[in-house]
């Protein structure tokens, strides 16, 4: 009994030193060699994996940065200008920075704005939805309330509202990966520039339907009107296929345009005060004013020289 | 005789046909009709007709955008208002001749008396070139066009042509109809069939829960003597009526995973694109009617009905002759309650495969969903042999080549699975969405070889 005790522990004893040998032989022997920057730069990165900079995660992002030797093609949204510095500085390159963005829900359907008009008994997601029909409101294009970009959601930025039966972004959050853009089946979350202290113009709509279409199916819909195109003095505002949209690279947040719109559809966040529609149209009128004396001027002038070459 | 039934899966849902005894009604002409473009499978039809033109019932207004296409006729004669987009049935725009009615005069050419015509024409190319000028298309549920699938590719053959009479959806009476009321035309369709596939059989399947139809049909059969077709009683199961079920209920041969019937000699047509065929060759009869049944749980008894429409007719205005929306209807929907689509735009306009208005009551509301228990019902269920809970679960773990692995493309979307689940759970409604990403792979890899 004791003997066989005794055999086994030697035995195994024995075993166990031989097959550590031969580990540690293949070890050294068939060693990959590989960057060590590469695991310097996954620890760098935020490591959740979202797939937001386009790469298979975080260790993929890293391999594809050390083996360009650069930057050009890489750039991670979660970690930001911050993280992206420090991995410049691993690799030795120079990056170029990159505005903050955020997720913007460019629908805003509320309830109260958009008359239900029947009722959805399927399964609880956007895409299967979308695939069904068009949608238990008017609005062909606009958000279906089943929350996939919730879901799709992996740092807890979305929610939903159930007064307003929309998707929330809670900014300080939002990593902008893009993750909820895909998601959307009616393609309504845009990526945009956060702006100077998240403030920032958009177009809460993406209806193509003609004017009064649009209006029947939504109280808040964009109709096409191009007043706000108009009134952009910095041409950031182009309308295409009967929806408005603002260019956020060429927007100087003057709010001119979030005060003509009929509708509502055009809508500001962050600004410190409310905007005061009544004194931005004054303020538009004067300058329209004064614009049309100008030119006014300027015919007579022309007239008058005219006149004088002619006499 | 043995009754006939597919080998695997399969439901017994309650058949409810309340509208059997209601006989065919022809409905008046509402002022003005919507033609969609889009009423067949494959590519959509493409307008012919200016605005302001004026049409007579049966002309071409549209021709088809591809191979796989159909004609589109006028239904009504009178004047082109507008072609426009309107929202279809599921609420998404789709284009439309919009026709004002003036007076019902038919085009010329069109033969419209009720005498049978049982001399079937010998010109094999005849035939098809009739069938594809009058637009005829599947009037099964899937609209694809008749002409096309009347013509096997070359080196494949025909070895039965079978006729669906199974209308195995509950509540549906309309196919029923037509077997009672234009039985003898339906068989001379099918001698027609026949012809074109070049005299092979033809299985005539009928439900057993419809015995005065199988009888008609029968004695017709016997009174017309065209040779080498036979009736055949099928049991009462769902989905009887499915393509390949019924290839396995009466050849006892399976399609292959991606085949086509025609790859082992099956040529399915449904008994109501029969008569269309039989109106097309004999009459010239363009294919701008159909019978639709309006019925529901909700309705009381004596407000359902069996309606020749035409086609582009607004489905609240055929609801408004019947009587309006019952109270209690919680769903509208057209086509059967197990394939059906819930109805987004009740101003929609008829197309040439609607089947029903059917009002379904509080009873048809989905529950809550609770867990899958994994009690297998719905793998019982499957008449394809697929594990539907499996193919959810893969789908939601977005795992695409396991989902071709386990045939996900496979899936005719009967519903019987959701049906038989116990947990409520919408297993159809994921698998549609992973049999679309299969499909999408597939025709990917396809283009690229």
């Amino acid at each position: 009994m004791t003997n066989s005790i005794i055999w086994t522990i030697a035995i195994l004893t024995v075993l166990g030193l031989v097959l550590s040998l031969v580990l540690f032989w293949v070890a050294r022997k068939f060693k990959v060699e590989e960057d060590p920057r590469i695991d310097e730069i996954e620890k760098t990165l935020p490591g959740a994996n979202c797939g937001g900079c386009g790469f298979a995660g975080c260790r993929a992002f890293a391999d594809s940065a050390v083996k360009a030797g650069n930057l050009d093609a890489n750039y991670c949204p979660v970690g930001g200008n911050e993280v992206m510095k420090k991995v410049a500085a691993i690799l030795g390159c120079e990056i170029k920075e990159a505005a903050p963005m955020v997720a913007v829900v460019r629908c805003n359907g509320t309830c109260a704005n958009r008359p239900r008009t029947n009722q959805y008994d399927g399964a609880l997601s956007c895409k299967v939805k979308a695939s069904l029909y068009s949608g238990d409101t008017m609005c062909l294009y606009g958000c279906l309330g089943c929350g996939d970009c919730v879901a799709a959601c992996q740092f807890g930025a979305l929610s939903m509202d159930s007064a307003t039966g929309l998707p929330v972004v809670d900014e300080s959050k939002c990593t902008a990966c893009g993750k909820c853009v895909a998601a959307c089946p009616k393609r309504i979350i845009e990526l945009r520039a956060k702006g100077p202290r998240g403030m920032r113009e958009y177009v809460s709509c993406v209806n193509k339907d003609k004017g009064p279409a649009a209006r029947k199916a939504c109280a808040a819909a964009c109709i096409g009107c191009s007043l706000c195109a108009k009134t952009c003095r910095h041409g950031a505002i182009t309308v295409t296929d009967n929806v408005a949209y603002i260019d956020f690279e060429k927007c100087k947040l003057c709010r001119e345009c979030e005060a003509v719109c009929p509708t509502g559809a055009i809508h500001g966040t962050g600004f410190p005060k409310p905007l005061d529609k009544e004194a931005v149209k004054a303020r538009i009128a004067e300058r329209k004013a004064k614009e049309a004396e100008a030119a006014k001027a300027a015919a007579a002038a022309t007239e008058v020289k005219k006149e004088e070459s002619n006499g | 005789m043995a009754k006939l039934t597919f080998s695997i899966g399969g439901i017994h849902p309650a058949d409810s046909k309340l509208a059997r005894d209601c006989k065919i009604e022809t409905l008046p002409l509402p002022e003005k009709v919507y033609v969609s473009m889009f009423q067949h499978l494959g590519a959509q039809a493409k307008p012919i007709v200016a605005v302001g033109d004026s049409v007579k019932a049966g002309q071409i207004i549209a021709e088809p955008g591809g191979f796989i296409s159909a004609y589109v006729h006028s239904p009504v004669s009178g004047v082109v208002r507008s072609i426009a987009p309107r929202p279809d049935l599921a609420g998404f725009n789709c284009m439309h001749v919009e026709i004002e009615v003036q007076g019902d005069e038919w085009a010329e050419g069109i033969d419209l008396s009720p005498e049978l015509v049982t001399a079937i024409p010998e010109d094999r190319d005849f035939i098809l070139d009739r069938i594809k000028m009058c637009g005829v298309v599947g009037l099964g549920g899937a609209t694809f066009p008749t002409h096309v699938k009347l013509n096997p590719p070359p080196g494949k053959k025909a070895d039965c042509l079978i006729l669906n009479g199974a209308e195995c959806e509950p509540f549906l009476t309309s196919d029923f109809r037509i077997l009672l009321e234009r039985t003898d035309e339906i068989v001379v369709g099918a001698a027609i069939m026949q012809k074109v596939l070049g005299g092979c059989p033809c299985v005539i399947g009928i439900e057993e829960n419809k015995p005065e139809a199988i009888e008609a049909v029968r004695a017709s059969v016997g009174r017309l003597g065209y040779p080498g077709i036979r009736v055949e009683t099928l049991k009462k199961r769902y989905p009887q009526g499915g393509e390949k079920q019924l290839i396995d209920a009466v050849m006892h041969r399976q399609v292959r995973s991606g085949g086509l019937p025609i790859d082992v000699g099956a040529v399915v047509q449904n008994v109501a694109t029969s008569l269309a065929v039989y109106e097309a060759v004999q009459k010239n009869k363009p294919l701008v009617t159909n019978v639709l049944t309006v019925t529901g749980d909700c309705l009381p008894a004596g407000s359902m009905h069996n309606y020749l429409f035409r086609i582009g007719m607004p489905l609240s205005w055929i609801a408004a002759q019947a009587g309006g929306v019952p109270e209690g209807a919680v769903k509208i929907v057209s086509g059967g309650p197990m394939m059906g689509k819930a109805i987004a735009n009740f101003d929609a306009a008829t197309v040439k495969g609607s089947s029903s208005i059917l009002y379904l009551g509080e009873s048809t509301r989905r529950g809550a969903e609770s867990p899958c228990i994994r009690c297998g019902r719905c793998a019982d269920a499957c008449p394809m042999g697929l594990e539907p809970f499996l193919l959810k679960k893969l789908y939601k773990a977005g795992d695409a080549a396991a989902l071709e692995q386990n045939a996900a493309q496979d899936c005719i979307e009967c519903g019987c699975c959701q049906y038989s689940c116990p947990a409520r759970i919408p297993l159809l409604d994921n698998i549609r969405m992973a049999k679309a990403q299969v499909m999408g792979i597939i025709r990917a890899r396809n283009a690229k070889k």
